[in-house]
């Protein structure tokens, strides 16, 4: 299964809704998905992992990377993911600080804090 | 003797192959299915670590991933030609979260940015992960080794 990526506006949100396996082969398509997003101006970024079927170290370091450029702009990066075996590698490696997780996009669109 | 051994020139895109191969042979060696996924991300971390290094320093050189079914365990071992960076240390994950949210420069562009994630953090996973894990460096060079119970299975009959 390779990645699947698509995007859709939300308000003044933007939906990444992700799919498949985010490893290092997958992970640069994502990396320039959120390099051309806050490129052109969106930097309030919700990133749909319900789909996504394996994520490594690698994907990790994607996703900081883009929660670092939307900050960069006062903006935010929001994840949603309900599935054990992906939340796993954010508890291990502390990301559950980082991050804010959600439990819906529904949730993640209308969270404020 | 290895059971199964997998040598894979070191690109990004056989990572994928690797964790496949190891994943099919854990299954068929008794891996509980409940520590399958444990197993997939284990061995996508040490194959990763191990293409990163061989593409920075020998990149004509194979990765060698050994797949050992024993009685009532299931060995992967990685190895690859680099010397072992200096780790984080087993449980020594506590990334600096401040550090990690905090903004890039603006003008960051499409550069990729500096390495996030400290040398080690693949490894650091894996002994987050893997109760049973090791790191030797040896002649030919460093030795990822994570091992997993396993019950025997019995050979599938007929119906």
């Amino acid at each position: 299964m390779d990645l699947s990526l698509s995007t859709r506006t939300e308000g003044d949100r933007t939906v990444v809704t992700v799919g498949g396996e985010i490893d290092v082969y997958t992970a640069p398509k994502l990396r320039e998905q959120l390099i051309d997003l806050v490129s052109s101006g969106n930097y309030d970024l919700v990133v749909d992992m319900e789909n996504v079927d394996f994520l490594d170290s690698t994907g990790l370091g994607v996703l900081v990377g883009g929660l670092k450029r939307v900050r960069a702009h006062e903006g935010s990066l929001r994840l949603v993911c309900t599935q054990e075996r992906i939340l796993k590698i954010f508890r291990i490696t502390g990301l559950t600080k980082v991050f804010p997780i959600h439990a819906s996009v529904d949730e993640a669109l209308s969270a404020t804090d | 003797m290895a059971t199964v051994e997998v040598s894979f020139t070191a690109l990004p895109a056989h990572v994928r192959t690797a964790r496949l191969v190891a994943l099919a042979v854990a299954r068929r060696a008794g891996v509980d299915d409940d520590l399958l996924d444990e197993v997939r991300l284990a061995v996508g971390e040490a194959c990763s670590r191990a293409v990163g290094i061989h593409q920075s320093k020998a990149p004509e050189d194979p990765v060698v991933m050994r797949l050992i079914d024993e009685q009532d365990q299931f060995t992967v071992e990685v190895v690859d030609i680099g010397p072992l960076e200096a780790s984080v240390s087993p449980g020594d994950l506590d990334l600096d979260a401040d550090a990690l949210a905090a903004p890039a420069p603006r003008d960051a562009g499409s550069d990729p940015l500096p390495e996030l994630l400290p040398p080690g953090f693949g490894l650091a996973v894996i002994s987050g992960l893997v109760e049973q894990m090791g790191v030797t460096s040896e002649v030919d060079g460093t030795h990822v080794r994570m091992t997993w119970p396993s019950h025997d299975v019995m050979a599938p009959t007929a119906d």
